[in-house]
This record gives C-alpha cells, structure tokens and sequence, in this order.
C-alpha cells in the first residue's frame, strides 16, 4: 500500500466573499519531494498556499497534513504542526535586525533544544545571513532578504516548506542560489511545495509540477515535460 | 524669586509628563497589537482609584489598597481581552473603536451604580495622599508624588524597554505590532501577545491610578477621564505607530499642559485647554502623521 501523502488538499474551494479563487482543487505532496505549482497570474496559487496556512478563507474541500484534517486551525497553530511558509514579497520584519528575524522563526518550533543548531545550519547555508546578521533586515538587497525569509521559515524545522514564488524579482544569478538551497534543504529531509511564475525552470527542477488556471488543475507535468512548452502554453490561457 | 516659580513650574510639569507618558505606552501597547485604540482605558484607571478609595474606607493597610488596586484592573483588562477584543479581534478596527466606546459608558455606569448607594457621588482615598505632601530641595518645593511619579516612570518605562528588547515575547510582540498576519504564519500565537499587551497595559493603569489617587483622592466615576483623551491627543501627536513616540507624545502633552498651566495667571488656567490643543491643531497641521513620524510613513488613509 503506498504511503499516505505528508499533504493532501481535496477539493479544496477558497473564496473571497462573491469571488472564488480556487475551485475544487486536489493536489498531494508525498515525504521527500519537490512538489511545483505553477500557473498564470490570478490562478489561484498563492490563495492555495494561505489555505494551507489557515490564511485563507476555505469555502469547501479540506486540506491534510500527516493524516490529519487543518480545518479550522489558526495559522500560528499551523505552524507549529510542521509546516512553513516563505510567503510572496519576503515579508521580512525590515525594522528588526537580520537575528531577530531568524528568532522568530524559532517561534514555531517544537524542540527548544535544537534551536542554536538550527541558527548556525542557516549561518552555514547562507553565508550572507550571518555576515549580516547584526545589521537592520531592511537595507539588505532584495536576494538576501529572500535567502533570509527562506532560513526564518527553515529554523522552525518544518516538515513541509511552503514558497510563493521565491525568485520574484531576483538577479538570474540569485535566483540558481535559491534554486540550488532548495535542492540542498530537500536533500535534508524537508519536502517543498514550490509556488513559481518561471514555468518551465520549476518543471524542470522539480519531481511533479501542478498547472493551475482559473482557480483548478489543468495539467500535471513531470522533468520530462519541461521542453514541452506548447502544451504548457495551451494550458496557461486555456 | 520668578526662577525658583520656574524651577518648581517645571518639575510638576515632568512629574505630569512622567504619568501621562505611562498612560500613553499603556494606550501604545495596546494598539500596536490590535490596531485599536482602547478608549475605555480611562475607565481601568478610574476603576484602580474606586478600589483605591475602597480599601482607604475599609481601613486596609497602603500596600494591600494597592494591592487590590492592581487586582481590580488587571481583572477588568482580562476580561475585557477576553469579552470583547478576542470576540472582536477579526472585525473592523470601526466596530473595535465603537466596542469600546461602549464598555467606557458601561463601567463609567457600573461606577455611579456601585458610588451612590451611600447616597453621595464619590469616594474619597485618604490613605495614600501622605505621599502630595511637599518637601523643599534646593529652595523648589517638590510634592514627594512627583518625584515618585518621575522615579516609578523611569523604572516602568526601563523595564519595558528591555522585556521587548531583549526577551523573545517581547520580540513576538514588535513583530507582531509590524505585521500581525506574518507574525502569526511564523508561530507567533495571537492569544499570547495580545493577551500580554493588555495585561501590561493594565499593570501601567494600576500604576497610574495610584498617582493619580495621590493627586487627586476625590473619586468619581469621570476620573481620569480628561487625563485620557489629553493622553490619546498626545499620542497621535507623537505618533501612534511606534511605541516610543506615542510614549514621547503623552510625555510631551503632559509637560506641555503643566508648564503652560504654571505659565498662566491662576485667573486665566481655565483658558489651559484651549491653549493645549491649539498647539495640537498646529503641530498635527505640519507633521500630520505625528511629531516624530519618518517622513513619508503614515497610517493615516487620506482622500
């Protein structure tokens, strides 16, 4: 019997009172892999993350992590359950410094005890979080707040990391430095739900990606399908 | 003789300043977390000075009218956590605003309800007013309430100072008075640091009303009342969106009043209003955001 997937959302509705921006969406994301979801502006992606976090007002479906219903639960209790997310803009605490970003992080942590080990695995990571660590959050570049908002998420030692499009509005040079920690923060055991606009890049890297549209699933793709352009194409204004 | 009438003018007005400043980051703390301006605040006070006069009738030793002083309020800020801003907290900060509108008018009532069953409106604390008393350094006469209105200030204001500087609820707190919505997508649990602002707020209104109670021990059920809205007009001089410059901004409006109030004749102190919030009128027509608001930041939405 395969194992039960770590996320599972089934058919899942969230609507912002008369206007409904996901529709009857399924989606799994098994322990170990990188999952993508990809899709025009507007599709309903980041809606989709905010429902999984509690954020996001859930007409209808359900969403499950670990076997266990989220309905109803806040997102600091979400958090705490193992899962996090880096949410789209960074959003990073720019009055705060660099360290105390990270230590809130730690908010949502279950084991106190591995909390320095968890600083320094991020230190080690991203070199720039700790050679900036003492400075103000806001007057770091845009690619280091995002390698910042990326380790705040990672200290609370989520089983399941959540990104909404981490590459916007990042150097090409910045954006394969968030590709490549994502490949290493999966090889550490984390499973990843990746929300991103380049298409093609996320199909590529990542074991399965979802195409919404409007709201629903249009495709599935796996690597193999990261040159098929014109079906991805099709489907984007489909 | 006139720089020794300065001197003293100006030590009532930093005793004045130092209580209003306390007021102030009680009302700050408060809204930095729900974005609410708690009106009923006042009321917490004016509550602590009917348990003040209480135990003063009863004959309770100082410390245990205190004591009961702070039971009161923070049980009435706990419970208005838990009847009203939880309840409410999704809700606009409108119905919030006008929530508390309406628990001030509901215990300003309770007040007069509980006052006048000995027939007379208002109580007196006696027990604590030693503390109005003068004494004399360097020619200034000092009322001993205005060096420990200075001293407890001092202290509170320190000791707040370095629970959300150096502790992780406090950081919890900052951040969640920035950005309540990724605070809590981190772990940040709402409960918990609103919960702890209202309950510190209480603890700076029980404070207040002990120095107040000293000041003026005839409690009515409109205590602290003008204290309050002259509190919440220095707030948003200052600058309602930081803690600190909400604190600078009741500090400033109660050294201002007290100055102003020793600058004028006694005949004409009735005009002391008048000339306080002209002075608002024109800073809050410069720097609309506030006095010590960074240029460019406002909450303020306009049309």
């Amino acid at each position: 019997m395969p194992e039960a997937p770590l996320l599972e959302l089934a058919a899942l509705e969230v609507r912002y009172g008369a206007v409904t921006a996901v529709h009857g969406l399924d989606l799994e994301v098994h322990k170990g892999e990188i999952v993508g979801l990809i899709g025009p502006n507007g599709a309903g992606k980041s809606s989709t993350l905010h429902a999984i976090m509690g954020a996001a007002p859930v007409a209808g479906g359900d969403v499950r992590f670990a076997g266990a219903s989220l309905q109803g639960r806040a997102p600091e209790s979400i958090a705490r359950a193992g899962i996090a997310l880096v949410p789209e803009g960074r959003r990073i605490f720019a009055g705060l410094t660099v360290e105390e970003n990270l230590r809130l992080g730690l908010s949502a942590r279950r084991d106190r005890a591995g909390a320095q080990a968890a600083v320094e695995a991020i230190y080690e990571l991203f070199p720039i979080v700790h050679e900036f660590r003492s400075r103000q959050a806001g007057a770091l570049s845009g690619g280091q707040q995002q390698q910042l908002a990326i380790g705040r998420a990672l200290v609370s030692d989520p089983a399941l990391l959540l990104l909404d499009e981490p590459s916007l509005g990042l150097a090409p040079l910045v954006v394969d430095l968030v590709f490549d920690a994502l490949a290493t923060i999966r090889d550490r055991g984390v499973t990843v739900l990746l929300v991103e606009q380049r298409a093609q890049r996320t199909v590529a890297f990542a074991d399965r990606t979802y195409l919404v549209a409007n709201g629903a699933l249009r495709l599935t793709l796996t690597p193999d399908d990261a040159q098929d352009t014109e079906r991805m194409v099709h489907a984007y204004l489909s | 003789m006139i720089a020794s009438i300065s001197a003293q003018t100006l030590v009532d007005a930093v005793g004045q300043g130092a209580i209003y400043a306390l007021m102030a980051v009680g009302i700050g703390l408060v809204f930095g977390v729900l974005r609410l301006v708690n009106f009923a605040y006042g009321q917490l006070i004016m509550a602590g000075a009917y348990a003040l006069a209480f135990a003063s009738q009863s004959d309770w030793p100082t410390w245990a009218g205190i004591g009961l002083c702070f039971a009161v309020v923070l049980g009435l800020s706990a419970a208005m956590e838990l009847a009203v801003f939880r309840p409410l907290r999704t809700q606009s900060p409108a119905v919030m605003l006008v929530t508390t509108f309406a628990v001030a008018f509901l215990l300003q009532a309770v007040a007069l309800l509980i006052d006048v069953h000995d027939g007379t409106i208002g109580e007196t604390a006696t027990s604590i007013a030693s503390l109005n008393q003068a004494i004399t350094i360097g020619g200034v006469d000092v009322r001993k309430i205005t060096l420990v209105a200075i001293v407890v200030a001092a202290i509170a204001l320190g000791l707040l100072a370095l629970l959300l500087g150096r502790t992780s609820l406090g950081l919890q707190m900052r951040a969640a008075s920035t950005d309540f919505a990724t605070a809590r997508l981190l772990g940040v649990r709402a409960s918990l640091v609103i919960g702890a602002a209202v309950l510190l707020s209480g603890v700076l209104a029980a404070t207040v009303a002990v120095m107040l109670t000293v000041q003026n021990p005839f409690v009515q059920y409109d205590f602290a009342l003008k204290e309050t809205i002259v509190v919440l007009v220095g707030v948003v001089v200052g600058g309602i969106d930081r803690l600190w410059t909400a604190t600078l901004g009741g500090f400033l409006i109660g050294f201002a009043s007290g100055v102003i109030n020793g600058a004028l004749p006694t005949d004409k102190t009735v005009f002391l209003p008048s000339v306080v919030f002209a002075l608002v009128i024109v800073v809050l027509l410069v720097r609309p955001a506030g006095l010590f608001a960074r240029s460019g930041t406002s909450l303020v939405e306009r049309v």
